[in-house]
């Protein structure tokens, strides 16, 4: 990896990035950005004649670590612009690094003004009117990723329902402690899996609320492809619905800022097809069920001096609260 | 007998001392790790507070449950397994009601301001 790399030849290699991808101009004013564990996000601008222009670089940690199941860097500008291309709100992709460039890997693209903190979307007045509309778009969105022709797209790997399930009980037994909300889980998605769909489609993976830039006028970024793959496209709308990522607005199933039924409309009007509630109830499952399994085996980077930080071990706690999710999701109190 | 204040008097002021005196001193992730800090501190001393009563009481719900007796974990394991089996379903009595009062039993210690727990509070048997 190159974790070794002295910020001083990071900073003078991405300047020479900039001058060659934007002539004229010189890298200005870089910053690593809050935020995305598994990636570096640094701001920076490219000042020339005619003024500046902010830019973010999305880069591997320390330069090049990839985690398996993930897309790559690559892939993740290569989707940008398939998506960009058919209407869903993305940065530009300006660049790709190259090995050449000697700053690992990872790609530059536009900086999209606006708040990607859930919290603040799902409560702030300032997005009152962009709550409004917001799940409409999501869904909107959503059906214009999952049409995009699969012969175009980068390699991806391929997960089915039934092998999710298995893959995120082979982790919870991994984990090792008993937890019997989440035994319940498995033999409500094992008794309840959905039909494969009749042909796979590109899923984004991530889309949540936390991973989407929106303004007062509404969304204008979605993020974080780097778990993409093909699949069961309704896990997306799932997903968007799972609790953590609705920051308290229970009230609004779809990321505490809309319905399912406004999800659902967009998601026809931008080409979907039509979805049973509960296929979509079965993804939000699993995604509490696999969240809930991720947070506990947090404990053991905790406990093994990986990462022994008080913020792990609080997320580690934050178990419970899938717990609690997914209780209410199959078996409501009477 | 130890001695006074007590340690849930201590702890509310180390807390104190961190969100009130720290915490206005810090910007960017200095402050987000005090603020995380303050919260572990929290549910340290939630815990200290709830845990023995809700494991006498979860104990006693899964001997019950189960017909045998054993230590927390080794319960828990073998309620997993009859899920695990369907020897132990939804439609068998008591077992949705443990299964809500346990995670409720997390929850305050772990997330008591979770917006779908202070929902199901509303829900509580009386």
């Amino acid at each position: 990896m190159v974790g070794s790399l002295i910020e001083g030849d990071f900073s003078a290699g991405l300047d020479a990035v900039v001058r060659r991808v934007f002539p004229g101009a010189r890298m200005d004013n870089l910053r690593r950005l809050s935020g995305g564990a598994s990636q570096e996000t640094w701001a920076f601008e490219a000042v020339g004649e005619s003024g500046s222009t902010p830019l973010i670089l999305r880069r591997a940690p320390g330069g090049e670590r990839v985690h398996d199941s993930a897309v790559g860097l690559e892939g993740e500008a290569a989707l940008m612009r398939l998506a960009g291309a058919v209407g869903v709100p993305e940065p530009p992709v300006h660049y790709v690094l190259e090995p050449g460039d000697g700053i690992g890997r990872g790609f530059v693209c536009g900086f999209i003004e606006g708040e990607t903190l859930g919290r603040k979307i799902v409560r702030d007045e300032r997005f009152a009117e962009a709550r409004k509309t917001l799940a409409f778009e999501c869904g909107r969105t959503m059906a214009r990723i999952h049409e995009l022709p699969l012969d175009k797209l980068p390699k991806l790997r391929m997960a089915t329902a039934r092998g999710r399930v298995e893959e995120i009980y082979t982790r919870y037994k991994a984990d090792g402690r008993p937890r019997p909300v989440i035994s319940l889980a498995f033999e409500w998605l094992r008794a309840h899996a959905p039909p494969e769909p009749s042909a796979p489609k590109l899923v984004h993976g991530d889309f949540r609320n936390g991973n989407l830039i929106v303004g007062p006028d509404g969304l204008r970024a979605v993020l974080d492809w780097e778990i993409a793959h093909l699949g069961d496209p309704i896990e997306d709308l799932g997903w968007v619905c799972v609790g953590p990522w609705v920051f308290g607005g229970i009230d609004k199933p779809v990321g505490g800022f809309g319905t399912i039924e406004q999800l659902l409309d967009g998601y026809k009007a931008g080409g979907g097809d039509d979805v049973d509630p509960s296929h979509i109830k079965w993804w939000t499952v699993l995604g509490s069920t696999s969240w809930g399994v991720s947070c506990s085996a947090m404990t053991h980077t905790f406990r093994d001096g990986i990462e022994k930080t008080a913020d792990r071990a609080m997320i580690a706690r934050r178990s419970s609260e899938n717990e609690i999710d997914i209780l209410n999701l199959i078996a409501p109190r009477g | 007998m130890q001695d006074t204040p007590d340690h849930t008097e201590i702890l509310a002021a180390v807390t104190a001392l961190l969100r009130d005196e720290i915490m206005p001193l810090l910007s960017g992730r200095p402050n987000y790790q005090v603020r995380v800090a303050a919260n572990a501190l929290d549910l340290v001393g939630r815990q200290m507070a709830l845990q023995d009563g809700f494991d006498v009481a979860e104990h006693e719900r899964l001997i019950e449950l189960l017909g045998r007796d054993g230590d927390l974990t080794a319960l828990n394991q073998a309620l997993c397994d009859a899920i695990e089996t369907n020897t132990v379903t939804l439609e068998t009595p008591g077992v949705r009601e443990h299964l809500w009062t346990t995670t409720m039993a997390k929850l305050a210690v772990d997330q008591p301001s979770y917006a779908r727990y202070q929902a199901e509070l509303k829900n509580e048997p009386a």
